[in-house]
């Protein structure tokens, strides 16, 4: 196999796109344990204990890289997907991991049934108006 | 345990977030509608037209779009600090309809985006918001050189419920696209009082 794969180490180049699938990096996980399947505009907080998440050796660098994003600022899913460049269903796995570990929790947007609270709509409308 | 950062005070201000979906056919503006208000550039993933897509995105009349947005793609606005609206443009082409489910679940209401050239084009997006029950409201992008119609003949050509606003719009401007931001979330008032009215009584 070593001398046979050797030769053919570059048979693809960049624009074969990344060669590691991304359920590698969620170790062939497609949900996690998390019951809520997360929104595309949940948000994710960083708890204040997780301060230092390098430490923890349990930690891929993509977990790492969304605890500091969203300490610098809570983040959407989607807003974390597009920075990091992943699928959205990998950072769902990734953000249910973070919540497991009690680093991260989510802010569910308003559920539809509760949707539109009054209040709340007339304050987007002002707010868009005053853009 | 070290508490660096967070000791600073006050923790982090954790918004409310609501959506609004911008929906129509393929290069009728929906990217361009959400940069005009998005305080990010519209973060999306767009690959250039290749021959496997050919013979899905039919160009006639869009002579100038080069390229096709075959994720979602989607920008934000901070309205106050606690409360953030993020505007999804839908996957233009049927092929990605699957993603549609997904976007409009707890949506606020949603923008189609039409073009007169091709009225044809968005049948597909108001069948699937009426269904869905999603308030929308139909905005004309009033490209150059396409001929204006009034609002009222859109409306026909549609077969659109009378309370269904039809505004024109230039998904360019940032005023005009305020203003359809603005009656997206004033039918979705309008149509959770009917729903709340239609229960009481």
């Amino acid at each position: 196999m070593s001398a046979d794969g050797q030769g053919r180490n570059h048979w693809f180049d960049d624009e074969a796109g990344p060669v590691v699938r991304p359920y590698a990096m969620t170790r062939g996980r497609t949900t996690s344990a998390a019951q809520h399947r997360l929104d595309l505009i949940a948000v994710v907080v960083t708890e204040p204990h997780a301060d230092d998440p390098e430490a923890d050796v349990s930690l891929s660098p993509e977990h790492v890289d969304i605890v500091g994003l969203c300490r610098q600022a809570p983040q959407s899913v989607a807003e974390l997907a597009a920075e990091l460049d992943l699928p959205v269903g990998v950072v769902r796995v990734l953000v249910g991991d973070l919540v497991d570990e009690d680093l991260v929790h989510v802010n569910r947007p308003v559920p539809p049934a509760e949707l539109p609270d009054e209040n709340i709509l007339r304050d987007v409308i002002s707010g868009l108006r005053a853009l | 345990m070290i508490f660096g950062r967070s000791q600073r005070g006050k923790p982090p201000v954790e918004p409310v977030t609501l959506k609004i979906l911008v929906a129509g056919g393929f290069g009728v503006g929906k990217t361009t509608l959400v940069g005009a208000v998005s305080e990010i550039r519209p973060l999306r993933t767009e690959e250039l037209l290749t021959e496997a897509g050919r013979p899905v995105d039919d160009l006639s009349g869009v002579e100038q779009k080069h390229t096709t947005t075959v994720a979602m793609d989607f920008g934000r606005i901070t309205l106050r600090e606690d409360l953030v609206l993020y505007l999804f443009g839908t996957p233009g082409q049927e092929r990605f309809w699957f993603m549609w489910d997904e976007l409009s679940e707890g949506a606020l209401g949603a923008v189609v985006l039409a073009d007169t050239r091709r009225l044809e084009d968005c049948f597909a997006a108001v069948d699937y918001f009426e269904r869905r029950g999603i308030p929308f409201l139909v905005g004309v992008n009033c490209f150059e050189g396409s001929a204006r119609y009034p609002a009222e003949t859109v409306r026909q050509a549609l077969d659109l419920d009378p309370d269904v606003p039809v505004v024109m719009c230039d998904a360019r401007d940032r005023e005009s696209v305020k203003e359809v931001l603005v009656g997206v979330v004033q039918h979705a008032m309008a149509q959770a009082a009917d729903r709340r009215r239609a229960v009481t009584t």
